[in-house]
């Protein structure tokens, strides 16, 4: 199975090329000056050319669905729902918190793994992840949360491991706020997503049933929507969007 | 006989509120405009949010791709090329159907096709006849307001536009001092019809030697005039307060019209944009028009006045046949204009 995995999530770039488990190409891209509009196609059409393969060749799409930047989101979501469709194959989408936690394999079933991007305001993205048995488990879903309310989730593990650029962001906070706990931090390119780990977690899912569903896990509504529900308990009897 | 040959464009659309997507023959004839419009979403919020218009662009545009080409009853082989909208528009917006326009170029091999909105919007015309350059084209929408020189195919060049409010902009923002829900133009048109020009609303530039717009001060004296009677508990007739504001708004762009039609010789005047859908707008103007016999008088059509794909997809075809192409590196343009006129 041919996979095109896509993580547009945060400010890196990352798209990879599998073949099963195996990796064909990949590229991840820090560019602070290029947005991810720019460089995704190109970057994927880089990866094809080196791997002599043509689009109708791919057999999956998976996407990191979020959370993390809504117009990321959008860009590498709306690209992997397009390419299935259009292609029709198969689409994927696995959560970008997973994308980061993945990598650490070797790391012993007593300790969580906890993956957070900053969301600002002292709020972060984060989940609680584990291996067991070589598997990747979620404990505590992908939420976005005040960093207050993350110290009062993590207060009942004893070992946990931070991934991520953020998790440096806030280490003194996590640090002071989780006292007398076995805390470490990731460092390297395990801070940054791997679309490879994307492909490999994508591998093992089932596809989506229905391709049009497909929309980015953006884990919180906006401001202007939540303003509107507070006033208006009922809901609008007529579907928000029409076609004709 | 021989056959005419077929070029079909794929385009799409989602510069604002709504998702579309269109398949368009030799650049005139409509098989498929699928645009599905968020307006019962974005009136809960009294106009358009951008992320929420972006959210429901990524909900909706596979579903508008696959209508679009079942209606067509076509196959990706039968396409030339993929035409985008890629501005002026909320960025986010627009990052949607740019991003779904290079899948479906890229992976179909077919080459990509940028679009000015405001050229897809003079090419909504081209749906009524063809196009006669020299032509001038005056644009009418909720985002802008400008008057366009065509010397010839494939070349815009701004004569004129507006340097505060769009008049679209100005219904909305009037609409919602009268109570009216966004989008309020078609309400205030039909209120117009029923009243009297009694308030003398300014008529902003119009005296002035250039081709340019401003309606930020007719809609303060608008919500000025409202206020005040509403201060001294008078009840102002809801109709001539419509009519009258129309009144100011056709004048001025009617003057300006004409003052280019003097200065421009051009075969035809295009009327385009959302707002080129005002009934009074389209009625003094076929009046005005007749001035102007040598000038061939072309209107959008009403059902293609506001944003669709078909547009695009008639702008994309004479670009493509121009030799326009993008590259996968397409960015969208939120403030993309035409050039001026030198």
């Amino acid at each position: 199975m041919i996979i095109l995995a896509i993580d547009t999530s945060n400010q890196p770039l990352s798209v990879a090329l599998l073949k099963d488990e195996n990796l064909l190409a990949t590229v991840t891209l820090n560019n602070q000056q290029k947005d991810h509009s720019t460089l995704l196609f190109p970057v994927i059409n880089q990866l094809l050319v080196q791997a002599e393969l043509k689009p109708d060749q791919l057999d999956r799409i998976v996407i990191a669905q979020g959370p993390g930047s809504y117009t990321g989101l959008r860009i590498g979501g709306t690209a992997a729902k397009m390419l299935a469709f259009t292609l029709k194959k198969e689409l994927v989408s696995v959560s970008s918190l997973a994308v980061l936690a993945a990598p650490m394999t070797s790391i012993d079933s007593q300790t969580v793994i906890v993956p957070l991007f900053d969301a600002r305001r002292q709020n972060v993205f984060a989940g609680v992840y584990s291996y067991s048995k070589g598997q990747l488990v979620n404990l505590v879903a992908d939420q976005h949360l005040a960093l207050t309310k993350l110290v009062e989730i993590l207060a009942v593990y004893s070992k946990i491991i931070f991934v991520g650029g953020a998790a440096h962001k806030f280490g003194d906070f996590l640090q002071k706020n989780l006292p007398q706990k076995d805390l470490s931090w990731t460092t390297g390119i395990l801070d940054y997503p791997q679309a490879y780990q994307l492909g490999l977690l994508g591998r093992k899912k089932q596809p989506l049933e229905n391709i049009h569903a497909y929309v980015p896990a953006y884990l919180r509504l906006t401001q202007a929507e939540t303003q509107w529900l507070a006033k208006h308990q009922e809901k609008l009897n007529e579907p928000l969007v029409e076609k004709f | 006989m021989k056959k005419e040959k077929r070029d079909l464009i794929l385009a799409f659309e989602s510069s604002c509120d709504e998702t579309s997507v269109a398949v368009i023959e030799n650049g005139k004839r409509i098989l498929a405009n699928v645009v599905a419009t968020q307006i019962n979403s974005q009136k809960r919020f009294g106009g358009v949010v951008p992320e929420v218009a972006s959210r429901h662009h990524i909900e909706q545009i596979t579903i508008c791709l696959a209508d679009a080409m079942q209606r067509a009853q076509i196959t990706y082989d039968d396409l030339s090329a993929v035409a985008v909208t890629y501005g002026p528009g909320l960025v986010g917006a627009l990052l949607v159907g740019v991003t779904a326009a290079k899948a479906v170029a890229f992976a179909h091999h077919l080459p990509l096709i940028p679009v000015n909105h405001m050229a897809g919007h003079i090419y909504a015309a081209r749906f009524a006849g063809e196009i006669k350059f020299p032509a001038l084209a005056l644009l009418v929408s909720g985002g802008h307001t400008e008057l366009v020189y065509l010397p010839k195919v494939n070349c815009y060049q701004i004569i004129g536009e507006t340097r505060d409010d769009a008049a679209g902009e100005a219904y909305d923002k009037v609409g919602r001092v009268m109570g009216i829900p966004y989008p309020a133009g078609k309400q205030i048109d039909e209120l117009a019809h029923q009243g009297k020009d009694t308030f003398n609303f300014p008529r902003a530039m119009l005296n002035e030697e250039n081709f340019d717009f401003s309606f930020s001060g007719l809609k303060s004296a608008f919500i000025n005039t409202v206020h005040h009677a509403e201060q001294l508990h008078q009840e102002l007739d809801q109709a001539d307060l419509a009519a009258s504001f129309q009144q100011s708004v056709i004048e001025v762009l009617i003057g300006k019209t004409a003052k280019a039609l003097k200065k421009y010789f051009v075969k035809q005047l295009i009327l385009a944009g959302g707002v080129a859908a005002n009934t009074g707008l389209r009625t003094a103007f076929t009046q005005t028009m007749q001035q102007f016999p040598q000038v061939d008088f072309l209107q959008a059509p009403l059902n293609l006045c506001g944003d669709n794909a078909a547009m695009i997809g008639a702008a994309g075809y004479v670009a493509w046949k121009g030799g326009q192409r993008a590259d996968l590196n397409l960015n969208a343009v939120p403030s993309l204009e035409f050039d001026w006129i030198k």
